[in-house]
């Protein structure tokens, strides 16, 4: 099957100019980022603050165009001027901080926002919102006031927002850093349910690692380059060299891995209580 | 006792549609020179209640008391209650204003009366507590990296010398490593001069690795309190008002429904690793 996200050798500088014009400093944003994301996947992108995540994820949804290198999204080339709008139009953003992207005051309004700009006929826009607030379990809030709803809630409105405008691919930007660990799971909860049971491609950007457990696939980021991929358990067996990239494991796996270096013998990678429990059984 | 909350019920818009009870007959001691944290989730009444301690909101019912003196005493020094309960706000950050970095910390030992000379020389010092380099002091406060620009802020509060420091959330929207920085900083500092902390944190982890004491706040009011691990014994307790514990204790807590003689109770990674080597040895 196609890649819905394709980057190929990615390169994106920040060119910095003195008032004059004239180049004061280039940094390098993204440096060689190779990227494939499948249709109907869970992609997680994690990396501390300034590795270039929120950059790649910019480029993606065509905030930024790259320097270099090939990026294509559903089958458009990015780096084209023309084709922007279509880009934006099949991978969604939701941003981090949940009180600058609503803009409606009425929690309906604000899910049609996005298709009605889009020039979708109005029977179709109600038809998508009630969707879209079903799919974020937000129906029961549709007639209130954004400021009057949680972090969580605001989110999940911001979701259904993007949701409603029928997007292939919805992008996660730290979209749960601002909020409380009940919010936290509210909105994972509801980017997995768009996952599985709509099969819209999620773009998961984060620097909470147990978020990530139930990703398909996952790219730790560092000075703008990818520096490790693979499953979560892959990933996560390496606890030293993600604690060299100032990420730290959940704290179920950090134990396995004490553990194991004390000489019980246990799998790498183990990544729930649940598992570490059945291996533990096995040992008593 | 430094601070001391008696009966203590605050209503937010009294009398109107609005009205909301958020401290609901609260009473509690912070004991001189613990590390004390305050958890619960979002509208618990946390932040409200810390808001009590420097007299920022003034209790519709009850007494607030410090170093015995009750603070709405009509002739209680406000002024001098707030150099000596300092406070660092949620994202404080965003409330650096000034053009250097030393500047900008400088501004509350100056507020409180100090000649020039004695607040730099109070910057310097808190600033080199929080970790920033000299070579930074004289950076706009807007150059620093968002952890910086927290360190920054924190050292504003540091500088005016509080016996007692309330942080809200200190840590929140931070990578796992800015996050370690932080707490490390604080547990460092509250060793070295021996003041007071009040810690307002979502994490359980946290809590659990730097606190002497917490107190768990549900509803507008205090829940339960003691030290992580009395708190901690009571998990199931926790789960029904949302809260979870660190998720060790909750892996302790499963081994041993599972059948394992091991020892519960165990809050950090490290005690964790220890109670289940013993079970295994003891198996051997």
């Amino acid at each position: 099957m196609k890649n819905i996200i394709e980057a190929s050798k990615l390169v994106f500088e920040y060119i910095h100019r003195d008032e004059e014009g004239n180049v004061e400093a280039i940094e390098t944003a993204l440096d060689h980022v190779d990227l494939e994301v499948k249709p109907g996947q869970f992609v997680a992108i994690l990396g501390h603050n300034g590795s270039g995540k929120s950059t790649l994820a910019k480029n993606i949804n065509a905030l930024l165009t790259p320097s270099e290198g090939t990026l294509y999204v559903a089958g458009k080339n990015a780096l084209e001027e023309e084709n922007v709008w279509d880009v934006r139009k099949s991978a969604g953003m939701v941003f981090q901080n949940p009180d600058n992207q609503i803009i409606a005051s009425v929690v309906e309004e604000d899910v049609a926002f996005g298709p009605e700009n889009m020039g979708v006929p109005e029977d179709e826009i109600i038809k998508r919102v009630a969707t879209a607030l079903e799919a974020v379990g937000m129906t029961a809030y549709k007639d209130y006031s954004p400021n009057k709803l949680s972090g969580g809630q605001k989110q999940r409105v911001a979701i259904a927002g993007v949701m409603a405008m029928e997007p292939h691919c919805i992008i996660a930007d730290e979209s749960t850093a601002m909020l409380d660990p009940v919010g936290r799971k509210e909105v994972l909860k509801a980017l997995h349910t768009l996952n599985k049971e709509k099969g819209i491609t999620i773009l998961y950007i984060t620097h909470y690692m147990e978020e990530v457990t139930d990703a398909d696939f996952v790219y730790v980021m560092e000075k703008g380059k990818v520096v490790m991929t693979g499953t979560p358990r892959e990933v996560f067996s390496q606890v030293e060299k993600l604690e060299e990239l100032r990420l730290s494991v959940p704290q179920i796996t950090k134990l396995a891995y004490e553990l194991k270096k004390s000489g019980v013998d246990l799998p790498d990678g183990i990544l729930t209580k649940e598992e570490l429990t059945q291996e533990l059984k096995k040992l008593v | 006792m430094p601070i001391i909350f008696d009966h203590v019920t605050y209503t937010y818009a009294p009398e109107t549609a609005y009205k909301k009870v958020a401290l609901n007959d609260v009473s509690f001691e912070v004991k001189e020179g613990e590390f004390l944290a305050v958890v619960g989730h979002t509208g618990s009444g946390k932040s409200t209640m810390v808001q009590h301690m420097n007299g920022l909101e003034k209790a519709t019912e009850g007494h607030v008391y410090f170093h015995g003196q009750d603070i709405y005493d009509k002739d209680f020094d406000m002024k001098e209650l707030r150099t000596r309960v300092g406070m660092v706000f949620q994202y404080p950050e965003h409330q650096l204003f000034e053009t250097t970095v030393l500047a900008d910390v400088c501004f509350g030992p100056l507020n409180q009366g100090l000649e020039k000379k004695e607040a730099t020389a109070r910057a310097y010092e808190a600033l080199l507590m929080t970790g920033m380099k000299e070579e930074q002091f004289l950076l706009s406060p807007f150059e620093l990296s968002g952890g910086q620009k927290r360190r920054v802020a924190i050292a504003g509060v540091l500088a005016m010398k509080p016996e007692v420091i309330i942080l809200d959330e200190p840590t929140a929207g931070l990578d796992p490593k800015g996050r370690d920085d932080i707490l490390d900083m604080l547990k460092e500092m509250h060793e070295k001069t021996g003041n007071t902390v009040v810690l307002v944190s979502h994490s359980m982890e946290d809590v659990a690795t730097y606190a002497d004491r917490m107190i768990v706040m549900n509803k507008g009011q205090v829940f339960c309190q003691g030290t992580p691990k009395e708190v901690f014994a009571h998990a199931d307790e926790l789960s029904k008002i949302g809260l979870g514990a660190p998720s060790v204790s909750l892996l302790m807590d499963d081994l041993k429904a599972s059948g394992m003689n091991v020892e519960t109770g165990a809050i950090t990674v490290e005690e964790a690793k220890d109670a289940i080597l013993k079970m295994l040895n003891k198996n051997v």
